[in-house]
């Protein structure tokens, strides 16, 4: 062996040990049927440490020393270097680019990484390398305390538990458990003011008899002649815009906010024309339509997202998140995908103007289902 | 350190004229030199796959601190505002404080950018080293007594983490998370009876309303963060109190840990290793784009992007919903979506009932209740690993079925056929993953015991004197051998014969018979290793025949010392 700087007087101890099971308090469970005598090939025990090539060559041993010492110095220099960047580089990514990211967050995560990772490298080379690398054992203690150790733990715990009269006094002890469960209740109704109870509020939306259909992004009121067959456009009630009132004055966005969000959240619609022939209208529902215009929630009947994909060819409706498929020539019904409603439809109608209006709210809940919706 | 022992500094701590002693004042304090006695050198097993949750620790530990350093910044408001920052594309537009504040983060404040996104590369890097870490202590039989608690908690984590993930995808409240909780909103409607109350009191009203993402931001900087550090923390303890498991080798036994000391090995090893997983993060953070919340535009509930898709750790989710068959059920004035409730709110739930109550019936099925400190190498354990695998296939296709518009069009499939093959696929495949498993372990224990028992192949062939071919096998090495014997011997339980000596019956009470039953179908097939004498007839054999020669032989000779070592732990594998 060679001359060993590592030499630990524990360790020829530990090598030379049998397991003995004082050695470890505690037996650990024994597996019945591994009885050492049948183990085909007995365990070698641990191998003679090898040393390394740093502990026996004195110049590699320094190499490897300077060689972690530099890993150091250079994670330093990248820290220095890290401020530069900081002060140089503006930060965006409409600047300076560098591989196709802003310089400033480029050259920020690339100094700090590589400072980082030089130190790491640094600190396990060194553990590698230089520091003792015998194998240490170290024998396991069952979980469990001792038999004497729980005996008294429980002595202590009955001893505890008489003095206090807690079995005994079953009145006190009765009572106070009841006071405690109680307290629950304070626990549980304070959390009421988290939000109003639902009602009725999941059932309406802001559409209602005259309200103009305007395109979401222009605002512009929609006419049946601005379509063209096959033309989907997403749309929105008038009243979330500055829009024209019934006497041609001008009327402010009746929603912001907040509300304008909640809102827009139900009421965003699809309006689609198709040539009447095409459609086959829901019984009941025969006049909801203008010469093959049919007008459609925008909110899937999944979980809630707004579809968009139109399928011109088909007639298709499609939901980007699950891929709900619904046939607009066909009341909106699912033809594929998880959705198990119809989308539902706002019957339309045309003002003395000649813009496209809503005939009604919708005449059932829009959005995903839920229990009270029937 | 012997100065500091009480006795002798006690008197002394005040003297004038005395060195001061940093160890004594803080002994005398805090009595930690009893603790640090026993701790500084406890000792640590070394294998690659131990680091897994030492990543998952170090980008929590990253989480924290970039995570800081975003609510120097963010804020947590959905109230209205112009933004007028310095990102020209979306000057002057209409947004929360919170995508405001998110932009600010990213475009001007300087390594904003960086610090963001080391805190989302990190996120995933912390879910997906749990889930691995998992994966690794499933298969290696780690959650064995004494260590069912800590499987609990290590699940409790990953829960905790991917719903921490998932709040802070949400908080920028960009188009994308605005979607994603849109979905979050439908699910909670899906539950029976009181999801529309549920929903009504988490969002404050009616969604999205503008308390959500306040309410949001205190779960996730404040609650869970607080409850993972708390777990982590018992965790932790549990760890150095059971100490790690081991994978057993010569030497190294069911009584014994064998590795390198704390201090100074692992403090560096652990240590350095903190730098590395901090210094990836940040090069990641630096040269690879995250969640560019700026492409995708403040939340607007009637706009949506395709292809959206949420973080991959929500995916087998996503995959859930999407491959679910449109069932919804009406009656007497309610409605039950199944549609949504059962792949949301029910397949979550059962897959982490599976994994919590797993350690205990395999405990049950084997009626094994003793402590295993040992690793076991997964096709030891036919069943267990089979099991693993089929799970991990069911979880694969859910993942598929998430990613069906993305794969469709790459792959020229149709997005029906994907969706048919995975709802198919969902209960046929981990069914084959099972059979095809536990197949593949049992020929792999029948070729360990054939090394065993006649050598390995050497690929040497030669033609005997007659003209028959035939290959040379060579004895493994003494080591190797040994590592192929550590494994336990195991039976299926057997029930009480149903008469006893005297012809009395003895009642076999039902459960007793599921659970034999059950003991032959885990453990029935294996194929076990050799015993003493089989090894040595074969030996016997192979060295009439000439093949396995005499030198070498001795290492693996039943009973016998190794070759020129004298030390021996005269140890059974497996106590
Ligand atoms: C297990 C721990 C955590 C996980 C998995 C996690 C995950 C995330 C994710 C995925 C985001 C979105 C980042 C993005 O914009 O792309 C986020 C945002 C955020 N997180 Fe965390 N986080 C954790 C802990 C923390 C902690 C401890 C804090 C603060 C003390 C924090 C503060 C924030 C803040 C302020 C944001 C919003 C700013 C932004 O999105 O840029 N996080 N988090
Ligand atoms: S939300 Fe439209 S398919 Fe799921």
């Amino acid at each position: 062996m060679s001359p060993d700087k590592f030499h630990d007087p524990d360790f020829e101890r530990h090598k030379a040990g049998k397991d003995n099971p004082e050695d470890y308090g505690h037996d650990l469970d024994r597996a019945p049927d591994s009885d050492p005598d049948a183990e085909p090939i007995p365990n070698p025990g641990l191998p003679e440490h090898t040393p390394r090539p740093t502990d026996v060559d004195e110049r590699l041993e320094r190499r490897a020393e300077r060689q972690v010492a530099m890993l150091f110095l250079a994670a330093g220099l990248l820290s220095v270097l890290f401020c530069v960047a900081y002060f140089v580089f503006e930060p965006g990514i409409e600047g300076e680019t560098f591989v196709g990211m802003g310089a400033s967050n480029a050259s920020l995560g690339l100094t700090l990484g590589l400072a980082m990772l030089l130190i790491g490298i640094g600190a396990i080379q060194w553990a590698r390398k230089l520091m003792g690398d015998h194998e240490l054992i170290e024998y396991r203690h069952g979980a469990p305390s001792s038999a004497e150790d729980r005996e008294e733990a429980l002595a202590a715990f009955r001893a505890g538990s008489r003095e206090s009269g807690f079995g005994r006094r079953k009145l006190i002890r009765n009572s106070m458990l009841g006071s405690l469960a109680l307290l629950g209740l304070p626990a549980v109704v304070l959390l009421r003011d988290l939000g109003p109870l639902p009602g009725r509020k999941l059932e309406h939306t802001v559409w209602k008899r005259g309200v103009r259909v305007v395109n979401d992004v222009t605002a512009l009121p929609l006419r049946p002649e601005d379509l063209r067959i096959g033309q989907l456009v997403n749309a929105e009630p008038a009243s979330f815009f500055e829009h024209e009132g019934p006497d041609g004055e001008t009327v402010p966005a009746e929603y912001e906010g907040t509300e304008l969000i909640i809102e827009k959240g139900k009421a965003a619609v699809i309006v689609v024309r198709m040539s009447p022939e095409e459609i086959t209208p829901v019984s009941g529902r025969e006049n909801w339509g203008i010469d093959g215009i049919v007008c459609y929630s925008k909110i899937c009947t999944h979980v809630g997202c707004p579809i968009s994909l139109w399928e011109q060819q088909t007639r298709l409706l499609l939901c980007p998140c699950h891929q709900s498929t619904f046939d607009l020539t066909d009341g909106a019904r699912v033809t594929f995908g998880p959705a198990a409603r119809a989308l539902p439809q706002l019957p339309l109608m045309v003002d003395e103007e000649g813009y496209i209006v809503a005939m009604s709210d919708f005449e059932e809940p829009v959005g995903p289902s839920y229990w009270e919706r029937g | 350190m012997s100065t500091t022992t009480s006795k002798a500094s006690v008197g002394r701590g005040g003297q004038k004229g005395q060195k001061p002693n940093p160890v004594a004042w803080l002994d005398e304090r805090t009595g930690l030199a009893a603790l640090s006695k026993k701790q500084l050198r406890k000792v640590f097993p070394d294998h690659w796959s131990f680091m897994l949750g030492e990543i998952a620790l170090w980008s929590f530990v990253i989480l924290l601190l970039t995570g800081v350093f975003l609510s120097l910044w963010f804020k947590p408001s959905m109230t209205e505002v112009e933004y007028l920052g310095s990102y020209a594309n979306l000057r002057g537009l209409h947004m929360s404080e919170a995508y405001a504040s998110t932009l600010e983060i990213s475009f001007d404040v300087r390594g904003g950018l960086l610090m963001r996104q080391m805190h989302h590369w990190s996120a995933n890097l912390f879910i997906a080293s749990m889930m691995i870490h998992m994966l690794r202590v499933f298969f290696t039989g780690a959650f064995r007594k004494p260590r069912e608690i800590n499987w609990l908690i290590g699940l409790g984590l990953l829960q905790l983490g991917i719903i921490e993930g998932f709040a802070g995808y949400s908080l920028p409240d960009d188009l994308l998370s605005g979607i994603g909780l849109r979905i979050a909103e439908g699910i909670m409607l899906s539950i029976p009876v009181v999801g529309t109350y549920i929903t009504f009191f988490v969002f404050g009203g009616e969604f999205p309303g503008d308390d959500f993402i306040p309410r949001l931001y205190t779960v996730h900087v404040l609650l869970i963060p607080g409850i993972l550090v708390a777990l982590i923390s018992a965790h932790m303890l549990l760890l150095v109190y059971h100490k790690h498991t081991q994978w057993p080798g010569p030497g190294r036994t069911n009584n014994n840990v064998v590795g390198y000391p704390l201090m100074p090995v692992y403090m560096a090893k652990a240590g350095g290793f903190f730098f590395i997983v901090f210094g990836v993060t940040a090069l990641m953070g630096g040269l690879m784009q995250i969640n560019p919340i700026w492409l995708y535009g403040p939340y607007n509930p009637s706009q949506v992007t395709a292809d959206s898709q949420p973080d991959w750790y929500m995916g087998w989710l996503d995959g859930g919903l999407r491959i679910m068959p449109a069932w919804e059920t009406t009656a007497f004035g309610f409605t039950l979506s199944w549609n949504v409730f059962v792949p949301a709110v029910v397949l979550m739930g059962l897959l982490f009932t599976v994994l919590a109550v797993y350690p205990f019936i395999e405990r049950w099925i084997t009626g094994d209740t003793r402590e295993h400190h040992l690793l076991d190498r997964p096709r030891n354990q036919p069943t267990r690993t089979a099991f693993g695998v089929a799970g991990m296939t069911a979880f694969g296709v859910l993942w598929i079925a998430a990613g069906n518009d993305v794969i469709g069009p790459m792959f020229n499939l149709s997005i029906y056929a994907i969706t048919w093959f995975c709802r198919i696929g969902l209960f046929v495949l981990p069914v084959l993953a099972f059979i095809i498993t536990r197949r593949w372990c049992l020929s792999l224990q029948r070729h360990d015991r054939e090394v065993l028992l006649h050598g390995y192949e050497t690929g040497v062939i030669v033609r005997s004197p007659e003209g028959a071919y035939s290959e040379i096998h060579a004895p493994i090495n003494p080591v190797s051998a040994y590592n192929l014997t550590t494994h336990e011997r195991r039976s299926p339980l057997e029930l009480p014969p149903r008469e006893d000596a005297n012809g009395v019956r003895a009642p076999q009470p039902g459960k007793e018979r599921v659970r034999a039953r059950l003991s032959r179908f885990w453990y029935g097939d294996d194929v076990d290793k050799p015993t003493a004498e089989e090894l040595e007839e074969a030996h016997h054999h192979a060295a009439e025949h000439g093949q396995l020669d005499g030198g070498r032989h001795v290492g693996i000779e039943t009973g016998g010392h190794v070759g020129g070592d004298d030390f021996d732990l005269e140890q059974a594998p497996n106590r």
